[in-house]
C-alpha cells in the first residue's frame, strides 16, 4: 500500500521540489497551496503523514495542524512543520497545536527524506 | 551626402579573391558582391510610393515583404529606359540600422559570376564624381576588361537610406 | 540528467514566484505609507519569507541572508512590536529593488553582487536596533511576543536546553532522564523512535518508570504513564543527544548527566557555556566594484521573445481551429463527390470557411494583446519616489488598466509614457505651499486614463497642476525663431511646439526633466507606433496630454479606394462617410482652401493627387468622390476617384526596408497580388490643417 503524504506549501517552488524529492523516493504525493485546500482535502481522505509550511495566506500551518488533530483520522497522524526559523516560540506553538516535529528551512532532501522516515 | 567608405566584407575564397555578380548598366559592366545578393527577378508591378526621387521606383511585394525597388539607371543619371519582361531586378539584401533591408535594382541585363583577385582591384579614380564616389568600390581589370565594383551598401544606404523624409 | 532538468524546471518556477513576490511586496509596501494594515504587513511579510525560505533551498544564500534581514523587520511590524514609518518603507523598497537585482543575476546565472545589499542590511541593522516606535498595541512582556498567528497560553518552558560542553575524552557517556509529558502521544511522538536513534550512537539501557500508571479503569491508552532512564554508552557531544530529543523537548522534562571515566569530574561542573551561534560574517572590506555584466538580465518574468497568454485565449483558440477543421473537411467531401447541382452545399462551405478563418484570425490577434496594466504597473512606485525626491504630493489614479493592446505597441508604449509623468511631476504639479496659496487641494492629483475608441486605445496623461503658459511657450518659440515675431497661433500649435527638439521652458535643468531631449522623441516614437499626441491645458487647472494609438500593428479594416491610377487604403474606423459632392456644397476661401459643405460644416478639401503627385481621372471635385474622414475631433475631406472594396488587411512596414512616408501608414499585399500603401489618416489631417495655417511642419 502506497505511503501518501500531505505537502502544504503556497509557494510553487517549494511545493515542487518537496514533491519531487518525495516521488523519487517512492511516495505518493497529495500537495495542497494552502491550510483551506489541505483541510478540504483531510475531511474525506487520509494520508500517512502531513507535511506543511507555516506561514500561508488564509490558515497557516500551525493552525492547519490544530485543525487536523480535531479530525478522528488524523489524531494519529504524524505531522511536520516546515519552518525557517528555529525559535523556541514556533516549536512551542507548534506542539501545543499538536504537531509532532519540525523540520527546519533550508533543507536539502536527504535531511527531507530521513526525517520522514523517522516518523513513518 | 557623405557615407563611410567602409569596404565590406565579400566572398573571399581560399585564394585571395573575391567573388561578383556582374550586371550591364548603360554599356558599362558593374559587380556586386554576391554575398549580397539574394535573387534575381523579372520585372514587377511597382508600386509608386510619394515623396520618393525619381530612381525610386516604389516597392513591390517580394514573398510578403515590401521591397523598394531602385532604378539603376537613373540613380547613375542615365537615360531612362522603359521597362518591360525582359527587365531584370537583383534583389540584394545589406545591413541597416535596425537589421537587415532587402532592396530591389533594376539594371538592364545580368551578366556573369567572376572571381577577382584582390591584387586586381584599383582604387577609385579621383575623376569619378562626388556622387559616384559613395558606391564604387574600386575598378577590377577582368580578362581585359574593365568593372566597376559596387559598395552595395552605400548605394542602398544612399538612395533609400533616412528615415525620415524631407517633406 | 532528469533529475537535473527537473530541478531547472523548479528553480524557474521559483524565480517566477520570487518576481511576483517581489512586486507583491512592492505595492503593499506602497499603501502602507498611508494605513498600516495589518494584512498586507502580512502579505508583505509572507512573500519576504518565502523568498528567503526558496532562496535557501535552492542555494542562493546571498538573497536568503539579505532578506533575512528584510523578514525581520517585516515580522516586528506585523507583530506590532514595531510602527511602520515612512523611512523604514523607504528601506524596504529599497530593499526590494535589491532582492530583485540580486534575483535577476541568479536567473541569468551571473554572479549575485552584494554590494548593493551590504549597503542596506547597514541600514536595516541599524533601524531594527533602534527600539522602534512601538504601534498602538503594545505588547504583554518582551519574552513571549504575542504572535500573529493565535495561539494557546504558551507553557512556561521557553528557554532551551543550554549544551553542557564536555571534553569527550572524560566522559564515558550519558545518563538522561526522560519523563514526557501525559500528552506526548498526541503529537506521533514516540518514545520508541527516540531510543531507536539513540541506539545508533551506541550502546544504550533504558530503564521504564511505571511510577505514573493509573490503575486499569482509569487508564487512558492514548497517555504516556512511563518514563524512562538512560544510560548512552557513548562519547559524544551533548548537542547530539539534544538534537534527537528536539521534537519532544518542549513537552517533556529532560535531564542529562554526563558520565564520567573518573568520580573526580563529578565535583567539578562542567562548564555551562552556551554554545555561540555562528554569526554570519560580515565582510570587512565591502568588495570592489564588480565589474557590472555587460548584458542585463532579462526584465523580470518577461522576455522580449515570449508572451504569457491566458489560458481562455488560447481555448477559444483550440475551439475556432477545431472548426475550421470540420469546416475544411466538410469542403473536402465536397470536393470528392462533386455534384455541379449542388453548388449551394460549396457555397455555404465557403461562406463557412471565411468566417472561421476571420474568427481564427481576430483570436490569434487577440493573443497578443495584453492589458495596459503591464505598463501602468510601474507607476506607483515611480510617482511615489519622484514625489518624494521633489517634495511634492500626489496621488496617482489608474483607471482602465484592463485596456488591452498589442504587445509591440506596449513595449514601446512605456518609455514615452514614463517621460510624460515625470514631466507632469516636475513640471506640471506645484509644490504643496504654492497648490495651497492657489486654492487647490496640497495632494495633486495625477490620472493615467486608457480606453478604446473606434478602433484605436486612447491614454491620458492628466494632471491637475499648473497647466502650460502658453505665452512662455509663445515668446520661447519667438526666441528660438520657430515663430514669427507677429504670427499668430491657435492654442494646440503652442503647445505643440513643446515637441520641438531641445525646447523647455524649465528655469533650471532638473536632472529629472528639463533638458528637453524629451518630448520630441516621445512624439515621435508614438507617430512611429502609428498614433498622435495632443495636448490640453488650462492655466492654473491642469494638463491632459491624450494619445491615441492604433489598437494592433498588424491588421486595419480597410476600405480600398482609386486616385488614378494607384490604389490606397483607408482606416474604414477614420471614415464617417463618402459623399458625391454637388456644385452648391462646394466653395473655396482667398484662393487657398477649398472647402466642401457638409451638413452644417465646412470641410477642407485634401486633393489625395497633389499630395501624392498623382495624375487624377480628373481635377473637377464634382466628378470625384469626397471621403469624409475624422482624426482626434478634426474633420476633412479627401477627394479620390472611386471607392473600391472594403476589406480586411494585414499592415506591413515601410519602413524595414524602405523608409517613413509622410502621410503613409504602411503597406498592404492587395488581392492581385500588388502593393497597395496604406493612407495616414491622423497624419494626413495633422499636415494639411498646418500647411494651411501657413506653418511648416516642424517635426515629421
Amino acid at each position: 500500500m502506497a505511503v501518501t503524504i500531505l505537502a502544504v506549501d503556497d509557494s510553487a517552488s517549494m511545493r515542487q521540489m518537496v514533491s519531487f524529492t518525495l516521488k523519487h523516493a517512492g511516495y505518493t504525493v497529495v500537495e495542497a497551496t494552502d491550510g483551506v485546500e489541505a483541510l478540504e482535502y483531510a475531511r474525506s481522505n487520509t494520508v500517512n503523514l502531513v507535511l506543511t509550511d507555516v506561514n500561508m495566506p488564509r490558515m497557516d500551518g500551525i493552525t492547519l495542524v490544530r485543525e487536523l488533530r480535531q479530525l478522528d483520522p488524523y489524531k494519529f497522524v504524524p505531522m511536520l512543520v516546515l519552518t525557517t526559523e528555529a525559535g523556541q516560540d514556533k516549536k512551542m506553538q507548534g506542539k501545543q497545536a499538536g504537531a509532532t516535529g519540525w523540520l527546519v528551512k533550508p533543507f536539502n532532501p536527504e535531511k527531507l527524506l530521513a526525517t520522514i522516515a523517522k516518523v513513518l | 551626402m557623405t557615407t563611410d567608405m567602409k569596404p565590406t566584407g565579400s566572398a573571399q575564397t581560399a585564394s585571395g579573391t573575391e567573388q561578383y555578380l556582374s550586371f550591364l548598366l548603360g554599356g558599362e559592366e558593374y559587380g556586386v558582391d554576391i554575398q549580397k545578393v539574394q535573387e534575381i527577378k523579372g520585372w514587377d508591378t511597382v508600386t509608386r510610393v510619394p515623396y520618393s526621387p525619381a530612381y525610386v521606383l516604389g516597392v513591390i511585394n517580394l514573398r510578403g515583404s515590401i521591397v523598394p525597388v531602385i532604378d539603376l539607371r537613373l540613380r547613375f543619371g542615365l537615360e531612362k529606359v522603359p521597362h518591360d519582361a525582359t527587365t531584370v531586378i537583383i534583389v540584394v539584401h545589406v545591413p541597416g540600422d535596425r537589421g537587415e533591408r532587402t532592396v530591389g535594382m533594376v539594371v538592364d541585363a545580368v551578366a556573369d559570376v567572376y572571381d577577382v583577385a584582390g591584387a586586381n582591384i584599383l582604387p577609385p579614380p579621383e575623376a569619378l564624381g562626388s556622387v559616384e564616389k559613395v558606391f564604387v568600390r574600386g575598378l577590377a581589370n577582368q580578362d581585359g576588361k574593365m568593372l566597376i565594383l559596387i559598395d552595395v551598401d552605400g548605394l542602398v544606404i544612399s538612395s533609400v537610406g533616412a528615415s525620415r523624409a524631407a517633406a | 540528467m532528469t533529475l537535473d532538468l527537473e530541478m531547472e524546471e523548479i528553480i524557474k518556477v521559483f524565480f517566477e514566484e520570487s518576481f511576483e513576490g517581489l512586486d507583491a511586496m512592492e505595492s503593499g509596501l506602497l499603501t502602507l505609507d498611508a494605513t498600516a494594515d495589518r494584512e498586507t504587513i502580512n502579505t508583505i511579510f509572507r512573500a519576504a519569507h518565502s523568498i528567503k525560505g526558496g532562496a535557501g533551498t535552492f542555494g542562493f544564500m546571498e538573497i536568503a541572508e539579505f532578506t533575512h534581514s528584510v523578514e525581520t523587520l517585516l515580522d516586528e511590524m506585523r507583530n506590532g512590536m514595531r510602527a511602520v514609518t515612512p523611512d523604514a518603507v523607504q528601506v524596504l523598497l529599497q530593499s526590494v529593488d535589491v532582492i530583485r537585482e540580486m534575483t535577476q543575476s541568479a536567473q541569468a546565472k551571473q554572479p549575485i553582487v552584494t554590494v548593493g545589499a551590504d549597503a542596506l542590511s547597514g541600514e536595516l541593522a541599524r533601524i531594527l536596533a533602534q527600539k522602534g516606535p512601538v504601534a498602538a498595541a503594545p505588547v504583554a512582556s518582551a519574552a513571549a511576543p504575542a504572535a500573529a498567528i493565535a495561539a494557546a497560553p504558551v507553557v512556561a518552558k521557553t528557554t532551551p536546553q543550554a549544551p553542557i560542553v564536555v571534553a569527550l575524552a572524560n566522559i564515558s557517556g550519558w545518563r538522561i532522564e526522560f519523563v514526557p509529558d501525559l500528552t506526548l502521544f498526541k503529537t506521533c511522538n514516540d518514545p520508541l523512535r527516540i531510543f531507536a536513534e539513540l541506539a545508533g550512537l551506541g550502546r544504550l539501557e533504558v530503564t521504564a518508570h511505571a511510577d505514573r500508571v493509573p490503575p486499569l479503569q482509569s487508564l487512558d491508552p492514548t497517555m504516556c504513564y512511563l518514563s524512562w532512564t538512560v544510560v548512552l554508552h557513548a562519547a559524544v557531544e551533548h548537542t547530539r543527544i539534544i538534537e534527537i530529543f528536539d521534537w519532544v523537548e518542549t513537552v517533556s522534562r529532560i535531564s542529562y548527566e554526563p558520565i564520567y571515566l573518573d568520580a573526580k569530574h563529578l565535583e567539578s561542573a562542567a562548564v555551562v557555556a552556551r554554545a555561540a551561534p555562528a554569526s554570519p560574517a560580515r565582510p570587512a572590506t565591502s568588495p570592489e566594484p564588480a565589474a557590472v555584466p555587460v548584458a542585463s538580465p532579462a526584465k523580470a518574468g518577461s522576455d522580449a521573445g515570449s508572451i504569457r497568454v491566458a489560458t481562455e485565449k488560447v481555448d477559444a483558440l483550440i475551439n475556432l481551429v477545431g472548426e475550421l477543421v470540420i469546416t475544411q473537411s466538410m469542403l473536402g467531401r465536397f470536393a470528392e463527390k462533386y455534384d455541379p447541382e449542388d453548388l449551394e452545399s460549396l457555397r455555404r462551405g465557403l461562406i463557412q470557411l471565411a468566417r472561421n478563418t476571420r474568427e481564427l484570425q481576430e483570436s490569434v490577434m487577440q493573443i497578443r494583446m495584453l492589458p495596459i496594466g503591464f505598463s501602468f504597473n510601474r507607476f506607483p512606485r515611480l510617482v511615489h519616489d519622484l514625489s518624494r525626491k521633489l517634495g511634492k504630493k500626489v496621488e496617482l489614479k489608474l483607471c482602465g488598466e484592463n485596456t488591452e493592446l498589442d504587445k509591440t505597441v506596449l513595449e514601446k508604449i512605456g518609455d514615452p509614457l514614463v517621460h510624460l509623468v515625470r514631466n507632469a511631476l516636475d513640471h506640471g504639479m506645484e509644490l504643496p505651499e504654492k497648490r495651497v496659496a492657489a486654492g487647490k487641494s496640497e495632494t495633486g492629483t495625477l490620472e493615467l486614463n486608457a480606453f478604446h475608441e473606434g478602433g484605436s486605445i486612447i491614454i491620458e496623461v492628466k494632471d491637475d497642476g499648473a497647466g502650460l503658459n502658453k505665452a512662455r511657450i509663445l515668446a520661447k518659440g519667438r526666441e528660438r525663431g520657430l515663430v514669427e515675431p507677429d504670427e499668430q497661433l491657435s492654442d494646440e500649435q503652442i503647445y505643440n511646439l513643446i515637441f520641438v527638439a531641445g525646447f523647455s521652458t524649465a528655469d533650471t535643468v532638473s536632472d529629472v526633466s528639463g533638458r528637453g531631449v524629451g518630448m520630441d522623441v516621445v512624439r515621435r516614437n508614438i507617430n512611429d507606433l502609428g498614433g498622435h499626441v495632443q495636448i490640453f491645458s488650462t492655466e492654473g487647472v491642469g494638463s491632459t496630454i491624450r494619445i491615441r494609438l492604433p489598437l494592433t500593428l498588424a491588421i486595419l479594416e480597410g476600405q480600398v479606394l482609386r486616385v488614378g491610377k494607384e490604389i490606397y487604403v483607408a482606416s474604414l474606423v477614420s471614415i464617417i462617410e463618402t459623399v458625391q459632392p454637388t456644385r452648391e456644397h462646394l466653395s473655396s476661401v482667398a484662393g487657398r482652401s477649398e472647402l466642401f459643405k457638409h451638413r452644417d460644416s465646412y470641410l477642407p478639401i485634401i486633393r489625395l493627387h497633389d499630395l501624392f503627385d498623382i495624375e487624377p481621372d480628373s481635377r473637377d471635385i464634382a466628378k470625384g468622390l469626397l471621403v469624409v474622414v475624422e482624426s482626434d475631433g478634426r474633420r476633412v475631406s479627401i477627394l479620390v476617384d472611386e471607392l473600391l472594396a472594403q476589406q480586411q488587411v494585414v499592415i506591413k512596414s515601410l519602413e524595414t526596408n524602405f523608409k517613413h512616408v509622410p502621410g503613409l501608414a504602411g503597406a498592404t499585399i492587395h488581392g492581385d497580388g500588388t502593393v497597395a500603401l496604406i493612407l495616414d489618416i491622423p497624419g494626413l489631417i495633422s499636415n494639411f490643417l498646418e500647411r494651411q495655417s501657413g506653418r511648416v511642419e516642424l517635426a515629421a
